[in-house]
């Protein structure tokens, strides 16, 4: 039995450059900030930084998981107010957690919270699955 | 500078799309996701960023792609994507604004096979001053 005010147990995602790259190549999103140190810093980063929408695939994974299914989410919403910076070479955690705000028949509403490093990446971030 | 007349504008994509279980299973594997038999729920976006990025590269709107980051992100899907589906997409340039600097797109991407919406999707993307 699924209550509002459950809260679904956190998971953590390992983030490095090679998913990046896999991301990149799988989403076609080629943008070199998310692959060159040197541009990354050039545009005023500190560093590479993962493509928010790889962010927001693998927040999507952690929903789909628990509802059961990539054909339960039938809303995603996030904003993006923070980079997961990925040094060369290292494994940066995007840390992924959800409560149960609103059940309406069969439609569960998650407000969900992404952390890097224990910075929070995502802002009002939100699902709308049925289960 | 944006070109505020392409406010309102909704572009309609030159070519049919054909989702292909490859791309599906390439987009899945990226996040572990080993049931592909629909696609996970931002695969849309595959298909959205490079249209947005097609239109408002054009010289008549003149966004530069690499000062572009992505602020926000909104899905509303009406059914899963599934392989051979064949989306005719159409985007919308909603609103435009400028902010300390930086001009804040808002576009809006339908996908539609035949006459079903499959999936409706919204993005603010950040021009960097």
């Amino acid at each position: 039995m699924i209550e509002v005010g459950d809260v679904i147990p956190a998971r953590i995602f390992d983030v490095d450059r090679a998913l990046l790259k896999a991301y990149a190549d799988a989403s076609g999103d080629q943008n070199p900030i998310h692959q060159s140190e040197e541009v990354a810093i050039s545009v005023g980063l500190p560093n590479v930084i993962a493509h928010g929408m790889l962010t927001m695939a693998l927040v999507g994974k952690f929903v789909t998981d628990w509802a059961g299914g990539s054909a339960k989410v039938k809303e995603f919403s996030a904003r993006f107010i923070k980079p997961v910076i990925v040094p060369a070479g290292e494994k940066v955690d995007l840390t992924v957690g959800a409560t149960v705000v609103e059940i309406e028949g069969n439609r569960i509403k998650l407000d969900l919270v992404a952390t890097s490093g224990g910075v929070k990446v995502l802002g009002m971030a939100k699902a709308v699955v049925v289960k | 500078m944006i070109n505020p007349d392409s406010v309102g504008r909704t572009f309609e994509g030159a070519d049919l799309l054909t989702v292909t279980q490859t791309e599906i299973n390439a987009f899945a594997a990226v996040i572990g996701e080993e049931d592909t038999s629909v696609a996970p729920p931002t695969f849309s976006i595959r298909i959205s960023l490079s249209q947005y990025e097609s239109i408002l590269t054009q010289p008549e709107i003149g966004v530069d792609w690499t000062r572009l980051v992505h602020g926000d992100q909104k899905f509303q899907i009406f059914r899963p994507i599934v392989a051979g589906d064949i989306f005719k997409c159409s985007a919308t340039i909603e609103t435009l604004r400028s902010v300390a600097g930086n001009e804040i797109i808002s576009v809006r991407s339908d996908l539609h096979n035949g006459n079903e919406l499959v999936v409706s999707s919204w993005s603010t993307l950040v021009v960097r001053g």
